[in-house]
């Protein structure tokens, strides 16, 4: 009972600073920002529509990715109870990236495809492409997994890192017979950024992050149960087949959505739910909603550092997440390294 | 008047095309407490697996209270029997009262939260077990003995009739397995809960339940009271060797003893 409250207090807490960095962030730039750009439309010429227009669905665009990618990676680590499980580590983010750069290349023709084939006119099909793309790989990575008898967490990242291996040497062989053009417009997206102007990117993201994440949040004492293996989750009547199905769907939903506008992003995705449970336990009905909060925060805050640092240009907010990230997957396996040792 | 609970008939099961049961057939009345014994890698551990769809398939049928296992959902199957594995050494990153608390899944509605009937539940497994005292430590911390204990607790906690117990003292201590053995005897008197459950020991198992299945390369070696596997003309088919025996100096039960030992 005193744990829980002092949960909730952690959560509270989380959401009062996510709601901070969301109010601050889009009056930190480039451009000095005076709060009343936020309000008056006649102040000093462009602030208002930079505020509105540029800065405002840049900050939601890193919250709903940062907390899509965050959730990501918690369900990867429950599901399949490995604490290096991530979008990247198993191959998902390649593969919504392949997906993504096969509709940049091929463009047109995909896009009447898939919008054909699904009947979704009115998406955008770089998404569609992108969510196919990691769907199509975490369904490869897990049958790998699972090919070989006593499947375990090793096999699993091996095979993770072997299809995230294949699918980038074919995105590079698209950039290598592609023109240049092309090909550069592939690499900066590669990179990774959420520059937004207006609200598209904001419209193109948001039914995917929300979607993904309304799943995940409705299935967070699954997530309990299948961290302590899926026998035992089964046995406690669990359809384990079942929730996989719909947990596969979900982070396929979010990373697609993710890769598809912003790139492939790393690193939130693992770092985000080892700190939440450092901060607040494993319970998933606590952890979910931190992680989401704190990877909202923390790719906002990256953001801000990419548009800030060396302005006025921008470092790509994939490298920044990528120098924090290294370090910390480097010390979560030399921690994890000892752990076994003294068990 | 007993009922049959748990029935296979014919059962078979294989990974793959390595078979792994063959032609399994038997019964457990409601309240028993049956052992299950056998050679490594006979299909002690499958068997219990199949038993709570753990692993779905094979051929043949099981059926719990008269009903095809395949005719239940996870969740129905989970309120009838729960499954205590086999210990491994993983730190699960729960507190005792959380993981005993989650045991109470089969009767959570999606949406709503633990109610106080869970909380009950809980608490009494706890006590059952003789755990209430750690019940706000990490699983991590706790010893191999204390763990199990925990393990019991949950499924009990979970409100099945039948529990399936894999090597549920193998790892343990002569004062925890004792412990453990006496919990389950309770149990089984107090709540008429039915106890299936493998192990290594044949004493034990004779000393433990009133009846013994013995699995040979998947298939049924032996299958009657625990007393009358006690002899060599029955170890001996299960186990391809001899064995020697000595009364139970209290109750004149017999015991064995490997033959090299002496």
């Amino acid at each position: 009972m005193k744990q829980n409250r002092k949960r909730i207090l952690a959560l509270v807490v989380l959401l009062a600073a996510a709601v901070v960095v969301m109010a601050v962030a889009p009056f930190v730039g480039l451009v000095k920002m005076p709060l009343s750009a936020a309000v008056s439309r006649s102040a000093e010429g462009s602030g208002f529509f930079i505020f509105w227009h540029m800065r405002v669905p840049r900050v939601i665009v890193a919250m709903l990715a940062g907390a899509a990618l965050a959730a990501s990676g918690m369900v990867f680590q429950a599901m399949f109870r490995n604490p290096l499980a991530t979008p990247f580590t198993l191959g998902v983010a390649s593969g919504a990236s392949l997906g993504a750069a096969m509709y940049l290349r091929l463009g047109g023709a995909m896009s009447a495809w898939l919008a054909a084939s699904l009947g979704l006119p009115g998406t955008p099909g770089i998404s569609i492409a992108a969510f196919i793309g990691a769907l199509a790989s975490i369904l490869l990575v897990y049958g790998l997994a699972q090919a070989r008898r006593g499947f375990s967490g090793t096999t699993m990242l091996l095979a993770g890192v072997a299809v995230s291996f294949l699918f980038s040497s074919v995105i590079l062989l698209m950039h290598y017979i592609g023109d240049i053009h092309s090909s550069y417009r592939l690499l900066r997206w590669i990179m990774g950024g959420l520059q937004a102007y207006g609200y598209d990117q904001v419209l193109r993201i948001a039914p995917f992050a929300i979607g993904g994440s309304a799943i995940v949040l409705c299935l967070t004492r699954e997530l309990n149960l299948l961290t302590t293996g899926e026998d035992l989750a089964t046995s406690r009547g669990v359809d384990v087949r079942r929730v996989k199905r719909t947990l596969f769907f979900a982070t396929s939903l979010m990373v697609g959505g993710v890769v598809a506008v912003c790139g492939p992003i790393g690193f939130i995705g693992m770092m985000a739910p080892h700190i939440c449970r450092l901060l607040i336990g494993a319970d998933h009905r606590y952890l979910t909603p931190a992680t989401m909060l704190f990877g909202a925060m923390f790719l906002t805050l990256c953001d801000l550092l990419a548009r800030t640092l060396i302005a006025p240009a921008e470092i790509p907010v994939g490298v920044i997440t990528a120098l924090l990230g290294g370090p910390f997957f480097l010390w979560l396996l030399l921690r994890r390294a000892a752990d076994i040792h003294t068990a | 008047m007993p009922s049959p609970i748990v029935e296979t008939r014919d059962f078979s099961f294989s990974f793959g095309r390595e078979p792994v049961l063959c032609h399994v057939s038997f019964t457990v009345q409601e309240g028993e407490v049956v052992s299950i014994v056998g050679p490594n890698g006979a299909g002690k551990s499958t068997l219990l697996k199949c038993l709570d769809r753990i692993l779905p398939g094979g051929t043949g049928s099981i059926s719990l209270k008269g009903r095809p296992l395949h005719d239940y959902s996870q969740k129905e199957l989970a309120a009838l029997i729960s499954y205590v594995p086999q210990a491994d050494a993983r730190a699960l990153p729960f507190t005792v009262m959380e993981f005993v608390l989650m045991a109470r899944y089969p009767h959570l509605s999606p949406f709503t939260s633990v109610k106080p009937a869970d909380h009950a539940a809980a608490r009494e497994a706890l006590v059952v077990t003789g755990t209430e005292g750690f019940a706000d430590r990490f699983l991590g911390t706790l010893s191999g003995g204390e763990r199990q204990k925990v393990f019991i607790a949950a499924a009990i906690a979970q409100g099945a009739e039948v529990l399936l117990l894999d090597e549920p003292t193998t790892f343990l201590d002569p004062r925890h397995q004792d412990d453990i053995h006496r919990t389950l005897r309770r149990i089984n008197a107090e709540s008429g809960a039915t106890i299936i459950s493998v192990t290594h020991d044949i004493n034990t198992a004779a000393l433990f339940s009133g009846r013994v299945l013995a699995l040979k390369a998947g298939a049924v070696a032996f299958c009657g009271p625990a007393a009358e596997i006690m002899d060599n003309s029955v170890l001996e088919r299960i186990f391809g060797k001899r064995f020697i025996f000595a009364a139970h100096p209290v109750s004149g039960r017999r015991l064995v003893v490997p033959e090299e030992v002496v």
